[in-house]
């Protein structure tokens, strides 16, 4: 019991901080907005108040739909190409070694470079900003997995093996729980890389979507709306990355907890 | 080694057959000799020096300013923990938000001249700069501060010649981290509005269905990154060597 007071005064303090930070952030905002003025920026009040009526519009939902169906499947593909593969390339030494230096190349090129490839491969609509997503999303996932997969503690392996353990079992049971927190880093990183590939790709070819309503704002300059529809984008971001870390946290604290209880 | 050219040299062979036979329409994609040789048309004319040398000066701004401001900002922030805590979950969340977004309000902001991709590139370098800063902080070994007061140096001779030193190899991925994201804001925020740099002429050629030139930049671009990528490494791994660490 006495466990749990320290606890919850810690996370009231983090609650705190955060508070603490956004309204820093809203300042910060402010202050920009007195020196830029209404040509620039919307003060941060009012853009709620543009957001709240923004989600109220009937134009909206429709579109945040369309990019869900597009981000959905990206993520799908993503990680369901990019696990297997950075565990097959984990496991194998060889092709490992081989294609790493190849995936982090072309993690560091500026994606948008392949774009115009995509386009060209797939036309307009669904699945570009699909494909798009995925050339974001999927080599963080895979360099994760890979790299998780490969530092992997040897002894863990060998204790498997010594209780005769073999092949995918050793990979099921072993390997992949012992990489698992790792892993979920690389696909909270590929998740968030998707949601911005795929709305990037609607900015330039979409007849739908967050992307796209956010170019034609861009395009009719109107800055309400400009600035609402970034602040509901960030808000989403940053929600759905919190909630995976929290999931990390979790998943890395019982691995810790394990290792305790085996130390112990 | 040996196996990674041949993988790659068999994949742009395996690219070469696909193209010349049709298989891969030339509307799509035209074969890698021909992407060559129009690079090396393209370099010929001279008409993509001016825009080469926007884009790497904006990076090399970037880079510079990313390094040295985030630096020190984690140099700041690791010094007071409070500011610390206050900033840890914006750090944590920094890299899922969306940061071109913000492009049209730095345009309206700063008019649309090189200043508006140098500060996407800079916000979206800086970050990684100071988280890996205070990474590498937090592991410096308390035996070499503890050393460093029994020879009563002060705040600064201990930053320089302890803290930085066993500091440096994370600093040094903080490096690394703010070059590949500088050519990723410079180049997208070009690609997405600007007046020059080679983003914005591969978003030219594109919109004007001009295949060769649009495959001729995205190979440029795809060598240059690497170079780049190659060079960093190694320079990496020399550093480390001499400060045996590896």
């Amino acid at each position: 019991m006495s466990m749990v007071a320290p606890h919850r005064r810690r996370r009231q303090g983090r609650a705190g901080d955060i508070v603490l930070l956004i309204i820093v952030l809203g300042l910060i905002w402010q202050a920009f907005y007195q020196v830029a003025g209404d040509v620039a920026l919307t003060p941060p009040l009012a853009t709620v108040g543009y957001a709240v009526g923004l989600m109220s519009s009937p134009d909206f939902w429709p579109n945040v739909r369309a990019t869900f169906a597009a981000f959905g499947l990206a993520v799908l593909i993503s990680v369901g190409a990019g696990l297997p593969t950075g565990v097959l390339l984990g496991l194998n030494k060889l092709a490992g070694d081989a294609a790493e230096p190849v995936l982090v190349a072309l993690y560091s090129v500026p994606k948008v470079v392949f774009y115009p490839v995509i386009l060209l491969c797939f036309g307009i609509g669904l699945a570009p900003e699909v494909a798009f997503g995925v050339v974001n999303g999927v080599l963080p996932i895979v360099i994760f997995t890979t790299n998780a997969m490969a530092h992997v503690k040897p002894i863990y392996l060998k204790t498997g093996r010594a209780f005769g353990l073999t092949g995918w079992q050793l990979v099921q049971t072993i390997a992949i729980p012992a990489a698992l927190p790792e892993i979920l880093t690389g696909v909270r990183v590929g998740l968030s890389l998707t949601f911005i590939g795929t709305l990037l790709s609607e900015m330039f070819a979409a007849r739908a979507g967050l992307g796209h309503m956010l170019i034609n704002a861009m395009q009719l300059n109107s800055v309400p709306r400009i600035m609402s529809l970034t602040l509901l984008i960030l808000v989403f971001a940053a929600i759905v990355n919190t909630a995976l870390i929290v999931v990390e946290h979790r998943v890395s604290g019982r691995g810790a907890e394990a290792q305790l209880d085996g130390a112990g | 080694m040996v196996l990674r050219a041949a993988v790659l040299g068999g994949g742009v062979l395996l690219l070469e057959i696909l193209c010349r036979l049709g298989v891969i329409p030339r509307f799509t994609m035209i074969p890698p000799t021909a992407m060559a040789a129009g690079l090396v048309a393209l370099l010929r004319t001279g008409s993509l020096n001016r825009d080469l040398f926007a884009t790497f000066t904006a990076v090399a701004t970037a880079v510079g300013s990313s390094v040295v401001v985030g630096v020190l900002a984690g140099m700041v922030v690791h010094a007071v923990p409070r500011v610390r805590r206050v900033l840890d979950p914006l750090f944590a969340t920094y890299y899922a938000i969306p940061i071109w977004a913000f492009y049209p309000l730095f345009i309206v902001l700063f008019g649309l001249n090189e200043i508006p991709k140098i500060v996407i590139a800079f916000l979206y370098s800086v970050v990684a700069v100071i988280v890996n800063t205070l990474n590498g902080l937090d592991r410096v070994p308390r035996v070499l501060l503890k050393m460093a007061r029994a020879y009563r140096m002060g705040p600064l001779a201990t930053g320089t010649t302890v803290v930085l030193p066993s500091a440096a190899p994370f600093i040094i991925t903080g490096v690394k981290l703010a070059i590949a994201y500088s050519l990723i804001g410079v180049i997208s925020s070009e690609f997405i509005l600007a007046s020059r740099g080679v983003g914005y002429r591969l978003s030219f050629a594109y919109l004007g269905f001009d295949n060769v030139t649009l495959y001729a930049l995205i190979l440029l671009l795809l060598v240059c990154v690497t170079t780049i990528n190659q060079v960093v490494y190694a320079w990496e791994q020399t550093l480390l060597r001499r400060w045996g660490r590896r």
